[in-house]
């Protein structure tokens, strides 16, 4: 037979056990959900145009002074990488230092300090290819990431918490494009962000700035308005490996089959 | 069942119970899903203005030539006019108030960057004038014959 105290007792007991799992949760309204997401009215995009590049690595140098990337230190937000094709079907493809120094020999860096001189004669193609975060409209680094400390804000741009980032490295790995890395003085993921700090202010990013060439652009998709947008959506531009689904922002003229 | 197989049971409870607990005070407030929803958007919405107050380096030319336009209009008269000051003199940051005194580049490399020929078709270093550093005065920096803001040949020292 239950007693009144012992019912009471028991119902206290169920209600404290079923509302501590409940404290645990956010009830989320479809209404709210949707209402979060809003459009925004910028959409970062970077163009990169390969004819224009020459190697010369300003880009990387003003990459690594404006972003406090320890500059001895072999990590970098953004690249440039050599691509030599010789008439024998061969493919030398380098970037000694990130491209820091830019190219200043001929010499191909194989690594392990062995070098290849390729002849003008052999050459069948050659150019260069700057690197930088794609910015993905569907990031795979930041669905692995476990802590949420690296999202996509409203306009695109993914960027890290370093105040949140467990240095999983779960981030590093998952990026396709490898443009992730270990920063060596917080010991966080870290990644090019279109300098997040200048392109909000209205400036150029720095590796833009310092481009003599214009091989690099960067500009507001949403904008019709805006140059780079109208290259975009008016110009054949390629992206790098669409196979990954992951709808990079990052968009280049006279792309070869040869860049991975 | 006998209670020495609950108890480590109740370990548990209790510590997902502290945990729950200390969660509402440590996570801060701004900490949940955003625009681009729970699978992308779930962050520290302060962390954006963090990102946003970092110090700007490079100040572009503009900015040196509010005092140095006699030096932008001459290097404009040249092909070197496509060059950021700040490539070579490095970043302005508070320029001139800190630091009062720029670091140039005078290097040999920072010449080469550009300048060591490499004939590359379908890429634009192949068009610029171009030296082989091994057989053109090795060793010496371009500086002591040329001179960067008045490139033209007709410039050397």
């Amino acid at each position: 037979m239950i007693s009144r105290r012992n019912f009471l007792k028991n119902t206290a007991k169920a209600v404290a056990g079923i509302s501590v799992p409940l404290a645990a949760l956010e009830i989320l309204s479809p209404a709210r959900v949707q209402a979060l997401k809003a459009d925004s009215a910028v959409r970062w995009a970077f163009l990169v145009d390969t004819y224009k590049c020459v190697g010369c690595g300003f880009c990387v140098k003003a990459c690594k002074l404006e972003n406090e990337i320890p500059y001895d230190a072999n990590v970098t937000r953004t690249w440039v990488e050599r691509y030599v094709l010789t008439k024998d079907g061969k493919l030398f493809a380098d970037s000694p230092k990130g491209a820091r120094d830019g190219f200043i020999s001929t010499k191909i860096d194989l690594g392990m300090g062995n070098f290849h001189d390729v002849k003008k004669e052999e050459i069948k193609k050659a150019f260069f290819v700057p690197k930088l975060c794609n910015q993905c409209d569907n990031p795979p680094c930041v669905q692995v990431c476990p802590v949420g400390a690296t999202y996509q804000a409203p306009d695109g741009v993914v960027l890290v918490d370093r105040t949140w980032c467990i240095g999983c490295g779960y981030c590093i790995m998952a990026c396709p494009y490898g443009v992730r890395f270990f920063h060596p003085k917080y010991h966080t993921a870290e990644k090019c962000n279109f300098c997040y700090h200048r392109i909000t202010k209205g400036l150029k990013t720095a590796c833009v700035q310092a481009c003599p060439f214009g091989a690099r652009q960067i500009g507001n998709i949403k904008d019709p308005n805006d140059p780079v947008a109208k290259t975009i959506t008016t110009e054949r531009v390629g992206i790098l490996k669409s196979e990954y689904g992951t709808k990079p922002h990052v968009f280049y003229i006279g792309l070869d089959e040869e860049v991975r | 069942m006998k209670n020495h197989v609950l108890r480590p049971l109740f370990v548990v409870i209790g510590i997902v119970v502290i945990v729950l607990l200390i969660r509402p005070f440590y996570v801060p407030k701004d900490f949940g899903i955003h625009e681009r929803g729970y699978m992308y958007g779930w962050y520290r919405e302060g962390n954006i203005e963090d990102w946003k107050k970092v110090t700007v380096k490079y100040q572009g030319k503009e900015y040196c030539k509010a005092c140095h336009q006699d030096k932008v209009d001459s290097i404009d008269r040249t092909p070197h006019a496509i060059i950021q000051c700040e490539n070579c003199h490095g970043p302005a940051m508070e320029h001139p108030s800190e630091p009062p005194k720029l670091a140039i580049d005078r290097t040999r490399e920072q010449c080469l960057r550009c300048h060591t020929k490499l004939l590359y078709p379908s890429s634009g270093r192949a068009k610029l004038r171009g030296i082989d550093p091994d057989n053109h005065n090795p060793g010496i920096e371009c500086v002591m014959c040329h001179n960067p803001h008045k490139p033209s040949l007709e410039g050397l020292k």
